[in-house]
C-alpha cells in the first residue's frame, strides 16, 4: 500500500516534517541514502536563532519554530534542548548602535531583545572581553543537539507508525502524468501519495531527479570543539558581523566568532563560510582564523586545548531563504531545503508547514516567499 | 642522583625516562582523577596516551596525559577533579 508521504532526508528537516505529519494521521516513510543526520544536519550546532535575522519572512519562520521547538523540548525531549538565549556583541560604538537599530526593528516584530551596554557585559557573560562595546541580548535564542534532535523525532514518529530506511538511495521518481507519484530507490520503488525533498545540501540534486531546478548550493564550514570545560560561556555569544556575513554573496571565505558551551561541557567555536563545492579539505587557515577570533571575545579561551573540529557544507539559495512548499512543475513534490546555517532552528516550523500543505489545511504561516519556483 | 617532582605536597621520586603516571603507580597511587559526573577515581587505563582517563594537572596546566608526560624534576603534579578548570566556571 502506498505511503502518505515518502520524505527523502533523515535530517532534521526530514525528521521534523515525519513527526508532524505523523501526528496529523498520515502514513510516513522516511529514506535517506546515509545514516540520521549523516549529512547536513550533523555537521551544524544546532542554532535555534531569531536573533540573527531581520524582520521579514525568515524571521516570521523562525520565530514559529523556536516556539515550536520549545514544546518538542518538552513532548518529545532527549535533545538536549536549551534556552540559554544569544548575546551579540561588537567591539565599537558603531557597531552598537547598528545592533540596537537592528534589535529595535526585530522588537517591533516581536522578538524580545534587550541591549546591554557595555558596563553590563560582564553580569551576563563573566569571561567576556572586557574592551566590548556593548550588544544585544537575545532570550528566546537557542540551541539542540542536532544529531539527537533527529535521532529522537524519528524515533517519536516511529512508534506513532513511521517507518525509517536508512542506507537506501533515492535514483528517480515514479510519475503517472506530470503527477509524482512516489520514489525510485536502491532497494525498490516507494509509491506514495506526496514526496518531500528534505535533503538539504543535496536538495537540488534531488530536485532534478524530478526534473526541476531548485538552485541550492554548498556553503563550507568549519566548528572547533575544546576540551570538555565547567560552563564559562552561559549564552550562544558571536559577534555582530555574523549577521552580515551569513547574507553576504561573497565566495571567499568569511570567519566571525560564534562561541557557545554545551551540555556535554565542549564550547564550541564557529563560524566560517566559504564557497568552495563539496570540498572536504580541512583547511588549518581557517581553524587558526576560527580560534584567534574567538579567544579575542573570550580570552579565557586562550589556555583551552581543541580538542577536534568538525565541517560541513550550508545549503544557501541565492537569496539566502529556504525553499519550502508543494512545487508546481511537479504536483505531488514538496521541496523542505536551502535552509543554509539555519536549518536546525527552522526545521520544526518547515516540518509542520510541509505536513499542514500536504494533509490540505492552512498553513499556519505563508509559505509563498519560499515558494520553490521563485528562481529564474 | 635520584630526581623527585612534587605530587599535592609529597615527593615522587622517578627514574630518567619514566613518565609521571607510571612514577605514580610505582609509589603506589593508582588514582588522581575524579570524572567529571559522577566524582569517580582514575588513573592509568591504556598506558599509551589513547584513552585520556590519566588526566592531571601539571606545573598549572590541567587535563595532562600522565603516562605521556614526561617525569621532570621539580615539576609540581596535582590532582584533576572534573574538567579540571572548576575556578573558572560562572
Amino acid at each position: 500500500m502506498p505511503a502518505d508521504v515518502v520524505v527523502i532526508g533523515a535530517g532534521v528537516v526530514g525528521a521534523a516534517t515525519a513527526w508532524y505529519a505523523t501526528r496529523a494521521g498520515l502514513s510516513v516513510t522516511v529514506v535517506d541514502r546515509g545514516p540520521v543526520a549523516g549529512g547536513t544536519t550533523g555537521a551544524g550546532e544546532g542554532n535555534i536563532l531569531v536573533s540573527d535575522k531581520p524582520p521579514g519572512a525568515e524571521l516570521d519562520l523562525a520565530m514559529l519554530s523556536s516556539r515550536l521547538w520549545r514544546e518538542l523540548g518538552t513532548e518529545v525531549g532527549g535533545f538536549e534542548y536549551d534556552a540559554k538565549g544569544g548575546l551579540v556583541v561588537a567591539s565599537a560604538a558603531d557597531g552598537v548602535a547598528a545592533l540596537s537599530g537592528l534589535a529595535a526593528e526585530q522588537a517591533k516584530a516581536g522578538v524580545d531583545t534587550v541591549v546591554v551596554p557595555a558596563g553590563d557585559l560582564a553580569e551576563h557573560e563573566p569571561h567576556l572581553n572586557p574592551e566590548l562595546a556593548g550588544g544585544v541580548l537575545y532570550p528566546q535564542d537557542a540551541q539542540v543537539q542536532p544529531m539527537l534532535a533527529a535521532a529522537r523525532l524519528l524515533r517519536s514518529a516511529r512508534r506513532s507508525g513511521a517507518t525509517v530506511h536508512t542506507g537506501v538511495e533515492v535514483t528517480g521518481f515514479l510519475r503517472s502524468g506530470g503527477q509524482v507519484t512516489g520514489v525510485r530507490t536502491s532497494t525498490g520503488d516507494l509509491p506514495a501519495g506526496a514526496v518531500v525533498n528534505a535533503a538539504g545540501t543535496w536538495g537540488g540534486e534531488i530536485a532534478s531527479l524530478a526534473g526541476v531546478e531548485v538552485p541550492v548550493l554548498p556553503r563550507r564550514g568549519f566548528i572547533l570543539v575544546t576540551e570538555p570545560l565547567p560552563r564559562l560561556i552561559r549564552h550562544k555569544v558571536y559577534a555582530a558581523e555574523y549577521v552580515s556575513d551569513v547574507a553576504s554573496d561573497d565566495a571567499a571565505l568569511q570567519t566571525s566568532p560564534v562561541v557557545e558551551g554545551t551540555r556535554a561541557g565542549t564550547v564550541l567555536i564557529g563560524a566560517s563560510r566559504e564557497r568552495v563545492g563539496y570540498d572536504r579539505t580541512l583547511s588549518v587557515r581557517v581553524l587558526r582564523a576560527l580560534a584567534a577570533q574567538a579567544v579575542e571575545l573570550f580570552p579565557v579561551l586562550a589556555g583551552v586545548q581543541v580538542i577536534r573540529a568538525y565541517r560541513g557544507f550550508r545549503p544557501y539559495c541565492p537569496d539566502h531563504l529556504p525553499v519550502i512548499g508543494p512545487d508546481p512543475r511537479a504536483p505531488g513534490l514538496f521541496h523542505a531545503c536551502g535552509h543554509e546555517g539555519a536549518g536546525i532552528g527552522l526545521a520544526a516550523a518547515t516540518g509542520l508547514l510541509i505536513a499542514e500543505l500536504i494533509d490540505g489545511q492552512q498553513p499556519s504561516l505563508d509559505v509563498a516567499p519560499f515558494r520553490p519556483e521563485r528562481f529564474r | 642522583m635520584s630526581h623527585t617532582f612534587d605530587f599535592d605536597g609529597r615527593a615522587i621520586p622517578f627514574t630518567t625516562g619514566q613518565s609521571v603516571g607510571a612514577a605514580l603507580v610505582a609509589a603506589g597511587i593508582r588514582a588522581w582523577r575524579t570524572t567529571r559526573r559522577e566524582g569517580r577515581p582514575r588513573g592509568i587505563f591504556c598506558g599509551i596516551g589513547v584513552c585520556f582517563d590519566c588526566l592531571v594537572e601539571v606545573d598549572g596546566v590541567p587535563n595532562q596525559r600522565a603516562c605521556l608526560v614526561p617525569a621532570a624534576a621539580d615539576m609540581i603534579v596535582r590532582r584533576q577533579e572534573g574538567a579540571g578548570r572548576g575556578h573558572l566556571a560562572v
